[in-house]
């Protein structure tokens, strides 16, 4: 599945600080905080589930996954659902986002070679940056932060 | 009817289906019983039928291949031919030729249709020379593209006289267009009897009152004069004679007045004899799973005994009522009274929503017998293949299971019969000198057991090696060396994936290829499998499974702010933690409870879950069973019983291995359903830890590389 191709529209969300882009196409859903199941002995970036319309939906913590620390509840939080493929399996996932701030078209600056150094977060899990009004925007590589690993 | 709304070729394909299993089943009777007549006609219908609808539905070569193995049947229920183990191995391999002719006609060899024809035409003819005290029979010349392969009697064609059904134009029988299909098979002099026609004013536009007689010249064979009428076959009086010249003994009249008259026509003719195994032809099918196996069977349609139907639809009658009482509540004024008689309806609705769940749920069962019955033809090649005999024995067929379910089975039992016949079961020589009887017995048993199925794979072989296993569980580092491991625990490493890995593991210990594959499909299907063996006396593996995949009925428990599902299936028992715990002097605490006069260990969930705060003081203890495992499981409250859906979790939970799945509760949040399993297999091995623990003697080594 290719997420990208050239100049997508993005969702642009806040988490733990920093902005991220997540393809428009993959995204079915932004909620309203939900009650969240907490699945023990689950890997603690995807500890909870939640009801989306009758389906159960993992949720995940982005900022926890690629590093940043986990998010905090503000009244912006909101709950991004997104589907993609997980090993061949068409899948519903939760990301929580701090805030959730507007559909853009922007231009990515480095497409390919992401510098290492100079980011919070762990630099595999991005694809490549853009720039939103004098900030830094994040795209993320999701098929790799969702691979098992 | 929307049964013209599909493919039509579609139903075709349903029906063959059903006709194969029913074919191969009656070859597989005549096997063990040669000579019964309503077998014979039984596999006789089934190609007729095959044929029959294989042309309608424009399956040609399926219907002209079939024409030949059906004629050589015909011979074979007049006692021409008779059954021999030879003409059973064919007409199987021919049986599997037909379904791939349906299945995938494409990849069918050009060749291998009239090979197996031939194979089939010299077992006949085999047969004919051997008896000759029997009229032998004309060859069947088997020629695949010719339309005239039967044995034609000498007679050059045949006098035809039929009398329609008084009602055969309003069933929409056209005898013209049936006099020129007769026609078209050669030339002939047709006279029409008109003398039962009354006068105008008596006379019925819709009734038939004519009859026909036809002068045929023909090579064909009665049988395809016979097909012309093959749609009412049973009311139409036919007569059909051989024109004078030559006529044969044999088949010099045969009246047609239905299709049940097998045993009349039969009954002059020589019973048939089992002569000696004329040499057998080669397999050209690869003797294995049967051509099905792998390919799941179309999921579009399911047969329902009408009665279910009926049952569903009163149901929703009700439900409609109450909906519309429901209605009415609503909009009444009346505050108070509206609360009381919502109570009521709540009632009623509860009732009648689990009464549907069961309705459909048995809409889906069907009967396991479906499955077993094409495991015979597995053991009849297996046993050929490996030159063992084994004899297949069934059990409980009527017993009833999700149809998805049975599709999911056949893998993991064609493997478990693969491996209890290739690994289990001895050979005749080793059989007769352990003082076994000759032929092996596997047997395969289903029953209903609480709100599971129970499947059962027994053979009377000579065990798991369990010396074996035990070196090999060693060598690969599933236990450590010399560790105390009951006979039961060990048997059950053979499911360890990490156990049959290798190939030589099969030729040596006895059992394992591939064992884990058939627990991972059971477990899959949430059921779970257990091994037990007697060394000398046989093998038994068991699988348990939920009766449906959709919904189960629960216990729901709370443990701190979360709560959990258990299958009501495996609860055993409820006791509170302080009236069972048994004071134990171990460094981990009372750790067992005294239940039945039996220890049980238990798990306090708050831990497992690693939930914060303190338990509150009345703790209750959910005692679940699985087979005769149990374990404890310590929650903070008992809320009751809950109507379960499950949904599957996903592939980011993967590696949770403590829950089985998900549901969703009445009031939206989700509910984790605890995976018994897994918890008794925990709660297991901490009691084994335990022991240990106070009996420092025992402790000789852990398993505990088991838990994961």
């Amino acid at each position: 599945m290719k997420l990208w191709s050239d100049n997508s529209k993005s969702l642009i969300i806040a988490v733990a600080g920093d902005l991220f882009a997540i393809p428009v196409h993959v995204v079915c859903d932004i909620l309203d905080l939900l009650p969240v199941t907490s699945v023990p002995t689950a890997r603690p970036f995807v500890n909870g589930l939640i009801n989306v319309r009758g389906r159960v939906v993992p949720l995940m913590d982005l900022g926890m996954k690629i590093g940043l620390g986990a998010a905090t509840t503000t009244p912006d939080s909101r709950f991004v659902v997104i589907e993609l493929e997980i090993d061949g399996e068409e899948t519903l996932v939760a990301l929580r986002a701090d805030k959730v701030h507007e559909v853009a078209e922007f231009e990515l600056v480095m497409a390919e070679e992401v510098p290492r150094i100079g980011l919070r977060c762990r630099g595999e899990f991005i694809r490549a940056m853009g720039r939103r009004q004098g900030r830094f925007v994040m795209v993320l590589d999701l098929e790799r932060v969702f691979a098992s690993d | 009817m929307n049964i013209l709304s599909g493919d039509p070729s579609e139903i075709f394909r349903q029906e063959a289906d059903e006709l194969f299993v029913q074919l191969e089943t009656a070859l597989l009777d005549l096997e063990r019983a040669p000579g019964d007549k309503e077998t014979i006609a039984s596999a006789f219908r089934a190609l007729h039928t095959i044929k029959g609808s294989g042309a309608m539905f424009g399956f040609e070569a399926l219907a002209k291949f079939t024409h030949h193995v059906e004629t050589v049947f015909d011979r074979v229920r007049n006692g021409d031919v008779p059954v021999t183990p030879g003409l059973i191995g064919v007409t199987l391999i021919a049986r599997d030729h037909m379904r791939l002719l349906i299945d995938a006609p494409h990849q069918v060899d050009a060749a291998a249709g009239p090979a197996i024809l031939a194979d089939l035409d010299r077992v006949v003819r085999g047969q004919g020379e051997e008896l000759p005290r029997k009229p032998v029979a004309p060859p069947v010349r088997v020629v695949a593209p010719a339309p005239a392969p039967v044995p034609p009697p000498a007679a050059p064609g045949y006098r035809i006289r039929f009398v329609l059904p008084a009602n055969a134009f309003v069933l929409g029988t056209n005898p013209a267009s049936m006099i020129r299909e007769m026609l078209e098979m050669g030339s002939g002099k047709v006279r029409c009897d008109a003398s039962e026609v009354p006068g105008l004013d008596g006379l019925d536009p819709e009734r038939c009152y004519l009859r026909w007689e036809i002068e045929l010249i023909t090579s064909h064979a009665v049988e395809a004069i016979e097909d012309v009428f093959l749609f009412i076959r049973h009311e139409t009086q036919l007569t059909i004679e051989p024109l004078p010249p030559a006529p044969t003994p044999e088949e010099a009249m045969v009246a047609v007045e239905s299709v049940g008259s097998e045993r009349a026509e039969s009954a002059e003719s020589t019973k048939p004899v089992v002569a000696p195994v004329v040499a057998e032809p080669v397999a050209r099918a690869p003797v294995s799973a049967p051509a099905s196996s792998g390919k799941p069977a179309p999921e579009g349609v399911v047969k329902v005994n009408a009665d279910r139907i009926n049952g569903l639809m009163n149901q929703v009658g009700e439900l409609v009522i109450v909906q519309s009482r429901l209605k009415q509540i609503a909009h009444s004024g009346e505050e108070e009274l509206s609360i009381l008689s919502l109570r009521a309806v709540v009632e009623e609705m509860g009732r009648l929503v689990s009464e549907l769940r069961e309705t459909t749920k048995g809409i889906r069962m069907v009967p396991i017998g479906s499955l077993f019955g094409r495991f015979r033809r597995v053991v009849r090649d297996l046993s050929k293949e490996l030159g063992k005999q084994v004899r297949l024995e069934t059990r409980g067929e009527e017993t009833e299971l999700d149809k998805t379910m049975v599709e999911s089975l056949n893998d993991p039992l064609v493997h478990l019969i693969r491996n209890a016949m290739d690994h289990g079961i001895e050979h005749a020589e080793a059989r007769r000198l352990a003082g076994k009887e000759e032929e092996g017995v596997l047997l395969l048993t289903a029953t209903h057991v609480g709100g599971q199925v129970l499947i059962a794979v027994d053979d009377d072989g000579k065990g798991l090696n369990l010396d074996r296993i035990r070196a090999k569980a060693e060598e690969r580092g599933l236990l450590a060396y010399g560790a105390e491991i009951s006979d039961a625990d060990l048997a059950q490493l053979i499911f360890h994936p990490g156990f049959s890995t290798a190939q030589s593991v099969t030729g040596l210990s006895g059992r394992g290829v591939g064992m884990d594959v058939v627990k991972k499909s059971i477990d899959a299907l949430r059921g779970n499998v257990e091994v037990s063996s007697q060394p000398g006396a046989g093998c038994r593996v068991v699988l348990r499974l939920p009766l449906t995949l959709a919904i189960i009925d629960g216990l729901l428990l709370k443990v701190g702010e979360e709560r959990y599902i258990v299958p009501l299936s495996n609860v055993d028992a409820i006791v509170e933690l302080a009236d069972a715990a048994l004071e134990h002097p171990g460094e981990e605490g009372n750790r067992f409870l005294f239940i039945r006069d039996e220890l049980v260990p238990f798990l306090h969930l708050r831990d497992l879950f690693a939930v914060p705060g303190s338990p509150p003081p009345h703790e209750k203890v959910v005692i679940v069973v699985v087979g005769k495992r149990r374990v404890g499981l310590v929650v903070d409250q008992i809320l009751g019983d809950h109507q379960t859906v499950i949904k599957s979790l996903s592939r980011l939970h993967a590696d949770v291995k403590s829950f089985s799945g998900a549901t969703i509760l009445g009031d939206g949040r989700v509910a984790l359903i605890l995976e018994i399993d897994h918890l008794i297999e925990f709660g297991q091995h901490r009691e084994e830890r335990l022991r240990d623990a106070l009996d420092p003697a025992r402790k000789r080594g852990s398993y505990e590389t088991l838990v994961r």
